[in-house]
């Protein structure tokens, strides 16, 4: 989907006005460090993975996105997948407690004791594929067109364009599938792209490479 | 007229969210304790976790080695992921790694144009800049322009590389070496390594010293 997640070289968003680095606190509010922890712990429940929770926060008003801060895009998407897991009612978020009737539920929460292991085991995403890369280092690409209604991780902005695969990455789990909560493999490639490639000549500042990582089948070949 | 020309300020603050909020999360918090479905004790654990462990420091380390050890940086190049897990950084956000290495002839950048990915094990959580929309817009449209904001400017020969993070790949910029530092160690060296020249929007100087950029 193409919708304001999809920011690429999107224009007339203002500077970006860093805070100094040596100034800059990891949270910004109490409420965006219980948010954030409140993401990761669901998360560990296990009942969706990494595609689906961007897809959550992806699937706003585009308008409501980027009026939202990170965090609050956060709540957002973590609320909309808890209902659509079943885990919470809408009714049970509107009023901020369980239903009278409510079974306790099977899942069983994080543990403290169990953060620091279940963060460093992280989840790897390598996914075996019984078929041959369709593309060899060197080969012209061409991205698809294709503006698929789900979830998906092609940028907007190299959709269409032509670069050479520098590097396969092995087979990786395949996003827009994954975020319907099916795992398949795909081979996945570095692509580079010649800003001229991409932009034509209206990229300011000269000439740049851009490198993104693309999986099978977003990708034609360009004799 | 380039995006940047105006100077606008923001019109959403995002580091004074609506204190709506701090209840809004609130109630989903103790609905979700109620519901046995978080544990309040996990959640300090998290955030104690990327507030005082996980951090741009890990990332210091890596680049200050590499700096210093020609056979650990040949191994960064080759297997990031294995090299890093070698100094004890592994997990979450970190589980594909590349390292792109800053030369004088190619500098790197990294971006996440769709979302935020960022390689937490090295750097912790990414700054709000990063994950800013006119950050992810700019940086695969007008890298020198975004480079100019963070008061970076390249010599015109050096090309730019942006690595828009799409998938599960985390990159690290290993910066390059200021010069006059020969003799350093790599405490001192880690020392020196700053977030944003591990993401590529800085390079790496000696205070007072010479810029290399």
């Amino acid at each position: 989907m193409r919708a304001a997640h999809d920011l690429g070289g999107l224009q007339g968003l203002g500077p970006i006005a860093p805070e100094p680095e040596k100034s800059e606190p990891v949270f910004h509010a109490e409420w965006e460090k219980r948010m954030f922890a409140l993401t990761l712990a669901c998360g560990f429940l296990g009942q969706w993975n990494l595609d689906e929770s961007r897809h959550a926060r992806e699937r706003q008003r585009s308008e409501d996105y980027l009026k939202n801060s990170y965090y609050e895009n956060w709540w957002v998407g973590l609320r909309r997948l808890l209902i659509e897991k079943g885990l919470v009612s809408e009714r049970e978020l509107n009023h901020a407690r369980p239903e009278a009737h409510a079974e306790p539920s099977a899942l069983s929460p994080l543990v403290a004791e169990r953060v620091a292991a279940i963060l460093a085991k992280g989840g790897p995403v390598t996914m075996p594929v019984d078929r041959l890369p369709g593309f060899a280092v060197g080969d012209r690409v061409r991205v698809k067109s294709d503006a698929p209604a789900g979830h998906t991780r092609i940028p907007g902005y190299i959709r269409g364009r032509i670069g050479k695969v520098v590097e396969h990455h092995g087979s990786h789990v395949f996003p827009d599938t994954s975020a319907k909560g099916q795992r398949t493999g795909e081979h996945l490639f570095s692509v580079a792209f010649s800003s001229e490639a991409v932009w034509g000549g209206s990229a300011s500042g000269g000439h740049f490479v851009l490198r993104l990582d693309m999986w099978e089948p977003y990708l034609d070949r360009v004799l | 007229m380039s995006d940047h020309d105006d100077d606008h300020p923001h019109d959403h603050d995002h580091t004074h969210p609506p204190s709506e909020m701090e209840l809004k999360v609130k109630a989903l918090e103790s609905l979700l304790v109620e519901k046995g479905l978080v544990t309040t004790a996990a959640l300090d654990a998290l955030i104690d976790t990327y507030e005082h462990e996980i951090g741009p420091r890990n990332g210091a380390r890596v680049v200050a080695k590499a700096w210093s050890d020609a056979g650990f940086k040949q191994w960064l190049l080759s297997d990031a992921t294995a090299a890093i897990a070698s100094l004890g950084f592994t997990g979450r956000q970190g589980e594909h790694m590349k390292v792109v290495e800053n030369t004088t002839e190619v500098h790197n950048l990294v971006v996440c144009t769709l979302c935020s990915c960022y390689p937490w094990p090295v750097l912790g959580l990414p700054p709000v800049w990063y994950k800013s929309a006119p950050y992810r817009a700019r940086a695969v449209s007008d890298p020198r322009g975004v480079l100019a904001e963070f008061g970076t400017a390249l010599d015109k020969d050096v090309e730019i590389q942006v690595w828009d993070s799409t998938a599960e790949m985390r990159y690290l910029v290993l910066p390059l070496r200021p010069p006059g530092t020969e003799s350093w160690s790599e405490d001192e060296l880690a020392e020196l390594v700053t977030r944003n020249s591990m993401i590529g929007v800085e390079t790496v100087a000696v205070p007072g010293g010479e810029d290399i950029a």
